[in-house]
Formats: structure tokens, sequence, C-alpha cells
């Protein structure tokens, strides 16, 4: 049974599946919590989600990594994963970096401004203002 | 057959008046400068329009494209018999109004009075545009730019009276502009870039009889707000906050006038009396028209406001000019069109008086006026030559569109619309003579305690003890009152407007065979 | 130098945004200059890059670093690109020069701050507009929203809160359309729209097509602030510091409507999901124009108003993707330019309106005709634009999508354009009558919250000119629309029209 679900997660749909529910996870924490911090959190995950979807869709079964050693020639273009995705995901991952950290640096100011985190705890404080 | 001429003129005679507004605005601290302006741009637009009737007179029409404005459709102007009229009659009642308006504004210092001469200036910009243009969508632009350039007019007063009033104006005429809006793409959708045709052309499109239906009656929600058919008049009494001038515009020069002109444009050049009889829509049309007629003079017997009773006389008056443009038959067509100059000179002179009694005594209630003409001897004769003939009284400027227009129901094969135009003519008399009997024969109240009264509210006080009104708002009613009572007889006197209605009249029935002479 | 254009007007701005906090330490007045030059420099290239396209007759495709594609990023100034980024440099020339007032008294550590991120910003949208690459595309999205969160910010407290749910929403919208173009890039191999206009159409009807397309809409959707993924609006346009937001406002949601229309249109067809999705945003945008209009005639804050109103009016844009005929294209594009005039002209109003006076709330505007004269002109002018009435530019976009909805048959969205049009001008003519009220006050009112006539200039002439330039520009593109479709817009219609 177990081996199973590791044959099918190693094989079939399952890793896509994980991925999807890691996403919607994140969505979920996005739309469902009040904390703004839980938010950014949440968001990060739903980054994290897609990045891995596109390091799956560059796996190929009984490939190495696209690196080339001192001295090796470039053999069959089949026998590397594809390249590309790992590439772009470099940069979403700045750019995932540069989101938490400007969203961090805005969380801090909404601490000091008003002494929580909790959304409506905020919008509260807010209307009091 | 007929010759084009192609020329810039009916532009700047357009654009005269824009360059006069912007003038106005610059020199708002100089007042009569600012007032020169405005008479020297009337003047000028005035000899613009006259410089193209010869060429009209004689068979010609005039055009100028000056750029296009739209995808395949260009700003044109194109200056046939019925434009020139309407360009004729609005730019000449402007030099008038002109002169009236600064007597008014004198008398009165409502202050702020560039925005007010300024938005004169573009509303005649605008209602040039609407005599002049050549397709729909030029005639929207300008139609539109007419409603916009009014409302600085209709609130001027700034009270909250005004202010309602405004809103209601503008409700009305927004929601009309929009409807006229999708009736102008349609028809664009339908026939692409197609102009004012006279006789019509949609009859070719191949669209359904239905549609058809539907266009005609978006076209007349959209133009017949302006000209005030009933159920659509609601706004023209209320918009009677504004200053005097200002109405005797809305209602005789400008705003209603262009409604009127585009029901008759829009049956005669738009669809034309063959697709009317097709569609069976004209009969309804009158009808509307019919009781609007009837409706609004009974809702003028029971005014006292007096301005307000000249609307509700105006709504009845322009519904002569949709019954005839509805009856589409020749003789109701003229009667139509040249009910327009007929009104104009008519409705003018009233307004005048009004404004004129206003600034003068400060009296703007029917009850108030016993008297009155023995003061004002002058204003109370114009009134009485003007009311006389929207009476219809034969050798009077009203008698000729009335008849005309008598002739045509008959010719359409529906006498009981004559009935309609003799039940009108009662009641027209039924609600202005009480109004000159008590101004001549009526005993003044009791001048003591009125003065009293007035006194007590200071600023009135100067008012209890006057004359005849002052020249600049006397010589331009007697002006206009002389033209209504010799236009009667010499309809074609100086400006040929019987002329240029009946050239107008040909075209429209002849439609197929004109354009078959200019290809 | 000349045949590096399409990539120069976009590595300028970001250049000197990273200067600029650098020149700030050493002299706010060179730093100034230096981003002023800059953004001027990139609108000369971005006409430059415009007018030599028309003149070319096809595409200038520009490889970065001469990498061709699919290797390699393409940069494609075409007219429809090339129409964007002359809006984008445009708009961040003006606002530039309005934010100069506004900045007076500031240190040179936040003036050099506010050059760096509102020039990233700019980059971060000529990026989007220039590019031919879907990925790059993602990246420059994301440059410019961050250095947006960053000066919405800058707002005070309110907008701190406003900013950091923008950043929220944004990030996910930015996810979703990047998990939408992974799914275009495993479905063909590649992510150039030259080689995905060959290789995409015939992939797209399959699941992964329609999940794709479904994402890559939500994403734009919410960028674009489409009903009912505007939620992130209202509250970031009314605390966003007023040179900022009338460049946010008149640019951003348009970029994204813009590359919905790129994708959608130039990169898909429209045809299967695409053609699915479309009528989908349809109907939001149908109903998210009524929505805007009516949620703003329930405000009483001029800021919040106008930020609904956006809401209403981007929408039309939309309206005229879901359309779909030339005309409606036509009339999107045109309302892509039409709506970046008008609304930030009355950005730059409200943001002078406060600057000079403080007063924000609808009522509070009594008296300001007077007192603010040209300004409150140019708010007349802009009123008519948005309610659609001749001869200002918003007339001639509604007649386009008008006509557009009457040849295909779309007879509720013709009605939705007309209400749409009579609600606008409720809202609006509240302000006129509070405006332009005299002496009568309502009751509740007292009488010194009348504003006294003017004394004096009215506005620095920094902040006056963009304003005057803005409402002369808008009657004068209505005037001149033919021309600008026959000789540009016409060029920026799809090459497969259905």
């Amino acid at each position: 049974m177990a081996e199973g679900v590791i044959a099918y997660y190693l094989t079939g749909y399952g890793n896509w599946w994980l991925i999807g529910i890691l996403l919607l996870i994140g969505l979920w924490g996005i739309v469902a919590q009040h904390n703004l911090l839980k938010k950014v959190m949440a968001l990060n995950v739903m980054q994290v989600a897609v990045i891995l979807y596109y390091l799956n869709a560059a796996q190929k079964s009984g490939t190495t990594l696209g690196v080339l050693r001192a001295g090796e020639k470039v053999g069959d273009v089949a026998a590397y994963v594809n390249p590309l995705p790992h590439a772009l995901m470099l940069t979403a991952i700045v750019v995932a970096l540069a989101i938490t950290g400007v969203a961090l640096a805005l969380l801090l100011k909404v601490y000091r401004a008003y002494g929580t985190l909790e959304e409506p705890e905020v919008f509260r404080r807010m209307q009091q203002q | 057959m007929n010759e084009l001429v192609l020329s810039n003129v009916p532009l700047w005679a357009v654009l005269v008046s824009l360059v006069a507004a912007g003038l106005i605005l610059l020199l708002d601290k100089q007042p009569n400068i600012r007032e020169a302006v405005t008479m020297v741009a009337a003047v000028i637009k005035f000899t613009l329009v006259l410089s193209m009737l010869p060429t009209v007179l004689a068979g010609g029409v005039v055009e100028a494209t000056p750029l296009y404005i739209a995808k395949d459709i260009a700003l044109q102007f194109r200056v046939d018999a019925f434009g020139l009229l309407f360009a004729l009659l609005a730019s000449g009642l402007w030099i008038v109004t002109s002169v009236y308006s600064i007597g008014y504004m004198r008398s009165l210092n409502y202050g702020h009075e560039t925005g007010y001469f300024a938005s004169f200036a573009v509303c005649l910009s605008a209602a040039m545009g609407i005599a002049m243009s050549g397709n729909l969508l030029t005639f929207f632009i300008f139609y539109e730019i007419l409603t916009i350039a009014t409302y600085p007019l209709v609130i001027h007063r700034r009270n909250s009276e005004a202010v309602i009033g405004g809103r209601e104006y503008m409700v009305y005429l927004l929601v009309a502009g929009q409807v006229l809006l999708i009736a102008v793409a349609w028809a664009h959708y339908l026939a692409p870039g197609v102009g004012f045709t006279p006789g019509g052309f949609l009859a070719d499109t191949g669209a359904s009889l239905l549609a058809l239906q539907i266009l005609f009656v978006l076209f007349i929600i959209g133009v017949g707000v302006k000209a005030a058919i009933i159920p659509l008049h609601g706004w023209l009494p209320t918009a009677m906050v504004a200053p005097t001038p200002v109405s005797a515009l809305l209602h005789a020069v400008a705003v209603v006038k262009a409604g009127a002109f585009a029901v008759v444009r829009v049956t005669g050049f738009v669809f034309g009396p063959e697709l009317m009889a097709e569609l069976q829509v004209g009969t309804i049309l009158a009808w509307f028209a019919a009781v609007t007629i009837i409706f609004a003079s009974l809702r003028a017997l029971s005014e006292d406001h007096l301005k307000r009773r000249l609307a509700y006389s105006t709504v009845s008056q322009l519904s002569y000019v949709v019954l005839g443009a509805a009856l589409a038959t020749p003789a109701a067509i003229l009667g139509a069109m040249f009910h327009i100059v007929a009104h104009a000179f008519m409705k003018i002179t009233l307004f005048f008086c009004a404004g004129a009694i206003y600034a003068t005594s400060h009296k703007e209630y029917i009850s108030q006026l016993d008297g009155l003409g023995r003061k004002m001897p002058f204003t109370f004769g114009a009134f009485t030559v003007a009311s006389l003939a929207i009476t219809g009284m034969p050798l009077m400027i009203g008698f000729i569109s009335k008849w005309n227009l008598g002739v045509g129901a008959v010719e359409a094969g529906q006498p009981v619309f004559i009935a309609v135009l003799v039940g009108s003519a009662i009641l027209n008399t039924a609600y202005f003579f009480p109004i000159v009997y008590r101004a001549y024969f009526g005993k003044p109240q009791e001048e003591a305690a009125h003065a009293g009264q007035q006194a007590a509210h200071d600023h009135h006080g100067h008012y209890a003890d006057h004359g005849e009104a002052r020249p600049a708002m006397l010589y331009p009613l007697l002006i206009t009152a002389t033209m209504a009572f010799l236009l009667g007889i010499l309809p074609n006197l100086g400006l040929h407007f019987w002329d240029l209605a009946n050239m107008a009249v040909d075209e429209v029935v002849k439609g197929g065979l004109w354009l078959a002479g200019r290809g | 130098m000349n045949a590096h254009l399409p990539i120069l007007i976009i590595v300028i701005p970001l250049v000197a945004g990273m200067l600029a906090p650098l020149l700030a330490f050493f002299s706010a007045p060179m730093a100034r200059g230096v981003v002023l030059a800059s953004a001027l420099a990139v609108f000369a290239g971005s006409v430059a890059a415009l007018l030599r396209v028309l003149e070319m007759g096809h595409p200038w495709s520009y490889y970065l670093a001469g990498w061709p594609p699919p290797w390699g990023i393409e940069y494609v100034i075409d007219p429809l690109s090339g129409v964007m980024v002359t809006l984008v440099s445009f708009f961040a020339v003006l606002a530039l020069d309005f934010a100069g007032p506004y900045l007076a008294g500031r240190s040179a550590r936040e003036k050099g701050a506010f050059y760096a991120l509102f020039m990233l910003t700019a980059g971060g949208l000529l990026g989007m507009c220039a590019t031919g690459d879907l990925f790059n595309l993602f990246v420059f999205l994301e440059i410019c929203s961050l250095a947006a969160y960053a000066l919405i910010a800058a707002g005070g407290r309110r907008s701190v809160v406003a900013a950091l749910r923008y950043l929220i929403i944004g990030s996910v919208a930015a996810c979703m359309y990047l998990l939408g173009i992974g799914y275009v890039y495993v479905m063909t191999g590649s992510l150039n729209m030259g080689d995905l206009t060959i290789l995409l159409p015939p992939l797209l009807d399959s699941p992964a097509g329609i999940l794709a397309v479904v994402l890559i809409a939500t994403g734009l959707a919410i960028k674009t602030a489409l009903f009912p993924l505007h939620g992130w609006l209202p509250d970031t346009y009314s605390y966003t510091p007023a040179p900022v937001l009338a460049f946010i406002a008149a640019i951003t949601t348009k970029v994204s409507a813009y590359a919905l229309y790129r994708i959608f249109y130039f990169v898909a067809e429209t045809a299967g999901p695409v053609s699915a999705t479309l009528e989908v945003l349809g109907w939001l945008a149908a109903a998210g124009i009524l929505f805007g209009s009516l949620m703003a005639i329930a405000q009483r804050d001029f800021w919040r108003m106008l930020a609904y109103s956006s809401v209403g009016q981007v929408a039309y844009i939309v309206l005229g993707l879901a359309i779909g005929n030339s005309l409606a294209l036509i009339g999107a594009v045109l309302h892509i330019i039409s709506h970046a005039v008008v609304k930030g002209l009355l950005f730059f109003i409200a943001g002078s309106v406060k600057w000079q006076t403080g007063i924000r709330t609808i009522p509070e505007f009594i008296g300001m005709a007077r007192h603010m004269p040209l300004t409150m002109g140019a708010f007349l002018v802009a009123a008519m634009s948005m309610i659609g009435l001749p001869p200002a530019i918003g007339f001639f976009s509604k007649w386009y999508l008008v006509l557009g909805a009457v040849e295909a048959g779309r007879w509720v969205f013709v009605a939705v354009l007309i209400i749409s049009s009579l609600l606008t001008a409720v809202y609006f003519f509240r302000v006129i009558e509070f405006a332009y009220l005299k002496g009568k006050r309502p009751e509740d009112v007292p009488e010194a919250a009348v504003l006294p006539p003017k004394t004096g200039p009215e506005l620095p002439a920094r902040m006056l000119v963009p304003i005057l330039v803005l409402s002369v520009g808008a009657v004068v593109l209505g005037i001149l629309n033919e021309p600008l479709i026959q000789n540009v817009i016409q060029y920026a219609l799809p090459w497969r029209l259905p």
C-alpha cells in the first residue's frame, strides 16, 4: 500500500497533486487568515508552489543537470534536464525574496503605527482615528 | 441642378462665437469691451450666414469638410435651404438678444455676467453647428455641446431653485442625448457615413421594419426632449428659473428650436416621408403632437407665473412643428418649417416683454400685472401683437404656418388635426388675452400698500415707481414684434424665409430625384 | 545608439532610478535634474521609436545582448507598444514635474528614495509594454509593482495598510500569471510571444490550455482591477500621495489591460477558451462599469469617488476587448489613452486641491470655482470627457465602443455604456454643483466653510502646467482622434481579427 503510494508519487502525478495542494494552502491562507504576517507567509507558500511547478516541469527521469565540467563535451541534449525553467525560477526566487522584504518592511510599519497585525483590529483602530 | 459650393464659411460661422466666448472669458474685468465682443461676434456671424443666402437661393448647397471627426465620418457642414433657414434665424435673433441681454443684465445685477455671455456665445456656436451639420455625428456633437453650454445659463442665479432646475434640465437632456447616441450609432451602422439626405437615407439599408421602428422611436426620444413633446417636456417649465434672455434663447432661438429642427431633420432627411408611411409611425407621432398641443395649452391656462405660462405655450407651439413633420405631406412640412421661424419671432417677443416687465417692475405673476399696460405702453403693445400672432390671426406670421399645417392635415387625409389647430387657437386666446386685458383695463392694486411692502424688501423699493423699460430692452422687443407683424404680410421680407422653406420642402418631397440630379 | 532605442527606453529609467539616491546624497537638485532629464529622454526616445515603427511598417524587434529568441529575450516595439511606451513616459514626465512642490521641504534622502522608486515604477511599466517575452513581462510587472508598493506606503499611516493589502493581492495576481505562463511553457516549450503566435493557438483547446488562459486572465484582471477583483483599488487610491497616484491611476491598470490585450489577441487567438474567457470578462466588465459608477455616486470623499470611477472606466477597456470587433478594439485602445489622460488629470486636480486647501470631501468644495478657477475649469473638461460628452476624447472612445457593440449586436453592452455615462454624469455634476455654487450654501455648512475667491496665483506653475496640458490634450485628442486612429491605432489592431 505504502509502496504503491510512493511509486505513484514518484512516477505518476503524485507530486503535481502535492504542488496543487500547496498552492491552494497558500491561497487559503491569504484569504482566510486574519493576521497580516500569516498572510505574507501564506503568500510565500504560494510562490514556492509555483516555483516547484516549474522545476517539476523541467524534470526528466534518467537525466542530469546541464552543467559542463572542465574538459567535457556537450553530449546528447536528451541527457540533461531542461535548464531554462531553473534559470527562470532563479529570477522568480529573487522576485519572491524582494516581495517578502518589502512586505516585512511594511508589516513593521503597520505594527509601529497600529500596535497589532490582526487585520480586523488594524481596521478598527484606523476607524477610530 | 444643385450647385455644390465648397467653402469654409459655415466653419467660420460656427467658430466666430467660440472665439468670442474665449475672448469674453479673458475680458472678465472690462464689461464694456466684453459686451462689445459679443455684439461684434453676433454681427460677424450674421453677415457670414447671410453671405451664403444667394448661393442657397440659387439652388446651391454650401459644403465644408474641415476634418474627419471619427473613423469614416467627417465633421461636415452642409448648408441647404432648411439649414440656412434655421441658421439665419438663430444668428439674426442673437444680435437682438445680445442687445436685450446687456440691458437686462445691467438692470438686475446678478453678477458673474462673464460666464453668462461666454455660455451664450457657445450656445450660438452650437446652434449654428446644428443648423449647418451635414451628417448625424456632426449634428450630435453640436447637439450635446448645446446641452452643456445651456446648463450654466439655467443655473445662472446660483440659488437652490436654480440648481434644482438645472439638475432636472441636465437629467432630461443628458438621458435624451444618450438615447440619441444609440440612435446615431445604429444609423451609422446601417448606413455608414451617409449624411442628411432629402427624402431620407435609411430606406434601402435592409434593416427590418421592426428595427427601423425602434430606431425611429429612439431618434424621436432623443430629439423629442429638446422639442418638449409630452411626456418629455418636464424640464422646460422648470428651466424658467433662468434669467429671461436665456429663456428667450431657450425657447425662441436655440434649444427647443434645435429640438424642433431636429425632428424635421430626422423625419425629412433621415427617414423620409415614404419610409415613415411604410413604418406607420407618422400618425402615432402626430397624435403625440396633438395631445401635447392641447394638454400644454390647458396647462398654460392655470399658470399664474408669466414665464411659466409662456413655457407651456412654447411646449404647445413646438408640437405644431412636430405635427407638421409627422404628417409629412408637402404643405405640412412647409408649415412645420415656417413655424420654426414664426414661433421664434412671436415667442422671443413675448419673453422679451416678460423680461422687460420683470426687470422694470419686478413683477413676474400675471395677477400683479393690473394696469401695467398704461405704464409700459410699448412693451404691452408688442406683447399684444405677439399674442395675436400666436393665436393665428390672419395677416400675422402665425397664420401662415397654421394655414399650411391645416392644408397638410387635409392632404394627409386626417382633417381631425384641423380641429386640434382650431382648439389650440381658442385656448391660446384664452390664456393670452386675460393678460392683455388686465394690463390695459385692470385696476392697479393699492399702490401704497404695495410700495410699503416693497420698501420692507429694501432694495426692491426703487421698482415701485417706474415707467417704460430701458431702451436696450425696449428696442429689441419692438423690432421682433414688428418683424412678427411684417413677416405675416410679406413672409419673404429681407431674409427669404418663405422661399427657403419652400425650397427645403421641394428637396424633401423630391428626395430621390434630387439625388439623381446631383449624382 | 539609435539601433538600441527599444532597450534604452527601459534601461535609462532603471539606471537613473538606481543613481538617484546616490546623487541626492550629494545634491538633491542634481538628482532631480538627472531624473527629469532621463524621463524626458525616455519620452523623446519613445516618440522616436513609435515614429520609426510607423515608418518601417513592421514591428521593430530587438534581441537583448544579441541572443535571438527563443534563447534570448526579445523586445518588440510595434505601433501598439509604441503608443503604450509613449503614454507611460509622457505621464512619467508630467508626474515628476507635478511632484516638485510636493517634495519641497523633504529631506534629500526622502527625495532620493522617491526618485528611485518612481523611476523603477516607470521602468517596470515601460518594460511591460516593450517586452516580447511572457516571463520577462512577469519580471517587469513585479519590478513596477514592488516600487509602487513602496511609493504607495509613503502616504502616511493609512496608506501603509493599503500598500500591504495591495502587495498581498498583487503578488497573488503575479503568482497566478506566472503559473499560467508555466502551463504555456510546458505546452509549447517557448515563452517568446512571437514564437507562441504560431505554437500556441493549435494547442489552446485542451485542459492545460484552458487553465493557462484562465490563470493569466485572473492574474491580469486583478492587476487591472476588474470587478469583482478590484478590492485593492479604492483603499490604495484613497491614501497614495497625489503625484504618485496620478501616475499609477493613469497608467498601471491600463498597462495590465494592455498585457491582457496583447496576450489574448496577439499571442493567442480568439477562439476556444480565449473567446469563452473574454465573454466572461465582458460580463464582469459590464457589471464592473455599473458597480464602479454606483459606488462612485455613494462616496463623499473626492479621491474615493475617483477611485471607484476608475473601477468603472477601466472596465470599458475590457468590455471593448470582449466585444472584439475592430471598432470595439479601436475603442478599447482609444479608451486606454483617453482614460489615462483624464484620470491622470483628475488626480492631478484632486492632488492640487488637497495641496492648496487641504480639502478632500465633496461638500467642502463650495466656492472652489472662484478659489481655483483654472483648476476647476480643467475639472469641467475632465468631467465632460469622463461622461462622454463631445468634443472631449472620452466621447470618441465611447462612440467606437458603442458602435462596436451595435455592430456585434450586443445590445446589453450598449445599454451598459449608456447607463454608465448617465451615472458618471450624476457624480460629476454633484462636484460641479458644489464647486460652482455661490452665495447659497446648504444649511448644514457654516459660512466660514465657503472658500474665499482667489487671491494671487492659485497653484505653483509646476503643478498647474500638467493640469493645463492634460485638459487641453483631452479636447485636442478628441477633435483629432481620426488622424490618431488612421495613422497609429489602426496598426495597433491584431493581425488576425475574427
